[in-house]
């Protein structure tokens, strides 16, 4: 067999073990479930009444329900790096990955795993997620064709966010320390952007950042493909923030990887 | 000190020179040994020593800063892949995967080292056999006591049939019955003619099983050779007295000339050559009206033995 051959033999073998890991340890996919179903509760049934209100035309005369859904599901997507930043952190704080590293296993197959195991979570609970909003009353405007790009969607920004909370978790001094580092991304940056509300309405400093940011970018084209709304140009940028936030992870975590080897 | 094994048989590890700094800190310095194919080496050395990180250098997970080492005639540097396939590692840190059963864990293993399934498959039965562990295959390695796991540790090492096993303080933590039992594992491995480089804290585990020790001390080999080699250098038995009195030490210690005192607690250590006679001179020479509290007879503690090896004063190593 030729090495790209066993490479990706050797990957699929850590998504694999990463996969049981989730069955065996259930506790972390839970999680990323329930912080967006009760943000998604909180928002419709208590905060949403005077957001749904003060919104008006933004949600195209739709209830807010409509509006704030996306935005659950990008949270879903984010609320993914705590878990995979922990299981990066906590494989390097054991001695299987030195075996593994001390074994002809190709190089990068062990974060491989970790990412694509990330990915896969993120898809599960964010359909879940999806199946309970409809549940409460949402009701997407999206063709087929839309729910497949809302799909590809959800799993270039897994994907590429799955790199960062990688590198995270190879850079954290402890397992705590690895969910700590990912929490602005689990929730300061989806607030600081159109995931609630539109970013349009923001003060005048942060809206320059929530207009300019990836989850702006990424919740709008979600909130477009669902709603039946106009794409405009979110989808394009969506999708450059994807690739560039996947190669800095990238590199971010290979960087760390050869960096992390403890000396004694 | 330290000098270079020269071995009628082919060199299954060869270091010289080698050294390691971590930060500021010099972790190995100018080592050198050889290991013979199908020896067993011993690592000896307290915490710190330097021990996980001459493991970690050969079994190419750190590169070395200075010297060179080879492991089957490839340099860990250049040739790290080629070592990899010949090397097992079972490390100071339990390296099973403890969400995983015992046998998934060794099929993972066998899966990462690409053996096909039957293969594999037969492999971890026979593996799970011969480590007692069949009833445990089926469970997740946290219902595992410490010994259990060393041995899927060590059986996992296996699967890859490796030509040298490096087994990073294999006993420490264990209970006496399992450190037994793991010694072993160890001897039946080094029968079948597999080479392995055991590091302990135990000069009584390096006596043990290995064909040849290298003493380790704030990262230099301090002595080298055969148990037996090693032993000569040590100090002889002594007769241990401790007395009642001040007045019973002072008039024994006149008695006894070559005594070593020990004011603090009245006690006299004198040479021991040996037999009945020896002690009865020791014993002529006290005076009837001193008070001797206790009498024992001392062989060189293993402790002593490492003391003295190391040139270390301190007893408290930890």
């Amino acid at each position: 067999m030729s090495s790209p051959t066993l490479a990706v033999q050797d990957a699929t073998t850590m998504l694999g073990r990463e996969l049981k890991h989730t069955m065996r340890f259930p506790l972390l996919l839970v999680g990323t479930i329930l912080v967006p179903v009760v943000m998604l509760l909180l928002f419709e049934y208590i905060l949403g009444g005077p957001i749904g209100n003060g919104l008006g035309g933004a949600a195209h005369g739709a209830p807010y329900v409509e509006f704030l859904v996306p935005g659950i599901i990008l949270l879903t997507v984010a609320a993914s790096c705590g878990p995979t930043a922990i299981n990066v952190r906590m494989d390097m704080g054991g001695g299987f990955v030195d075996r593994v590293r001390a074994m002809a296993v190709a190089r990068g197959a062990l974060l491989a795993g970790h990412v694509g195991g990330s990915v896969v979570r993120t898809t599960l609970s964010t359909v879940v997620v999806i199946v309970v909003a409809l549940l409460f009353g949402f009701r997407p405007q999206a063709s087929v064709e839309a729910w497949f790009a809302v799909l590809g969607i959800v799993v270039a920004f897994s994907f590429s966010l799955a790199w960062v909370s990688a590198a995270i978790g190879l850079t954290a001094k402890s397992v705590a320390g690895a969910n700590g580092l990912t929490l602005p991304i689990q929730f300061l940056l989806p607030f600081l952007s159109s995931t609630f509300v539109p970013a349009e309405s923001m003060p005048a400093g942060v809206r320059w950042f929530a207009l300019n940011q990836p989850f702006t970018a990424v919740v709008d084209t979600l909130r477009a493909l669902l709603t039946g709304g106009p794409i405009g140009t979110s989808a394009v940028v969506a999708m450059a923030w994807c690739v560039a936030i996947a190669l800095a992870g990238y590199v971010w975590a290979q960087v760390a990887l050869g960096r992390g080897i403890r000396a004694t | 000190m330290s000098t270079l094994t020269v071995n009628s048989t082919r060199d299954a590890v060869s270091v010289t020179g080698l050294r390691k700094v971590y930060r500021d800190k010099v972790i190995l310095d100018a080592i050198d040994l050889g290991i013979g194919e199908g020896q067993v080496f011993g690592l000896l050395g307290p915490n710190g020593a330097g021990k996980t990180t001459m493991v970690r250098i050969l079994s190419t997970l750190i590169p070395p800063d200075a010297g060179t080492a080879t492991v089957f005639g490839h340099d860990v540097r250049r040739e790290p892949g080629a070592i990899r396939e010949l090397i097992g590692l079972t490390g100071q840190f339990s390296a099973v995967d403890d969400l995983l059963t015992g046998e998934e864990n060794l099929l993972l293993i066998g899966r990462l080292l690409h053996v096909p399934a039957a293969e594999r498959r037969r492999r971890a039965a026979e593996l799970l056999e011969r480590f007692d562990l069949v009833d445990a295959a089926k469970r997740t390695p946290a219902t595992y006591s410490g010994g259990m796991k060393r041995r899927l540790d060590i059986a996992m090492t296996l699967m890859g049939r490796p030509r040298i096993i490096f087994l990073d303080e294999p006993t420490t933590g264990l209970d006496p019955r399992s450190r037994h039992s793991m010694w072993q594992i160890i001897r039946a491995l080094a029968a079948g003619g597999v080479t392995i480089l055991l590091t302990t804290q135990y000069l009584e585990e390096a006596d043990e099983l290995a064909d040849r020790i290298a003493v380790l001390d704030h990262g230099r080999i301090v002595a080298q050779g055969t148990p037996d080699e090693l032993k000569r250098r040590l100090p002889g038995a002594q007769i241990v007295l401790r007395f009642a009195d001040a007045a019973s030490f002072d008039s024994a210690a006149q008695a006894l000339p070559e005594s070593k005192r020990d004011e603090g607690q009245f006690v006299l250590r004198i040479p021991h050559e040996g037999g009945i006679h020896s002690l009865r001179e020791v014993l002529s020479c006290l005076d009837e009206t001193v008070a001797v509290e206790d009498l024992s007879i001392e062989s060189p503690d293993l402790d002593d033995v490492f003391f003295a090896l190391t040139g270390n004063t301190q007893k408290e190593q930890n």
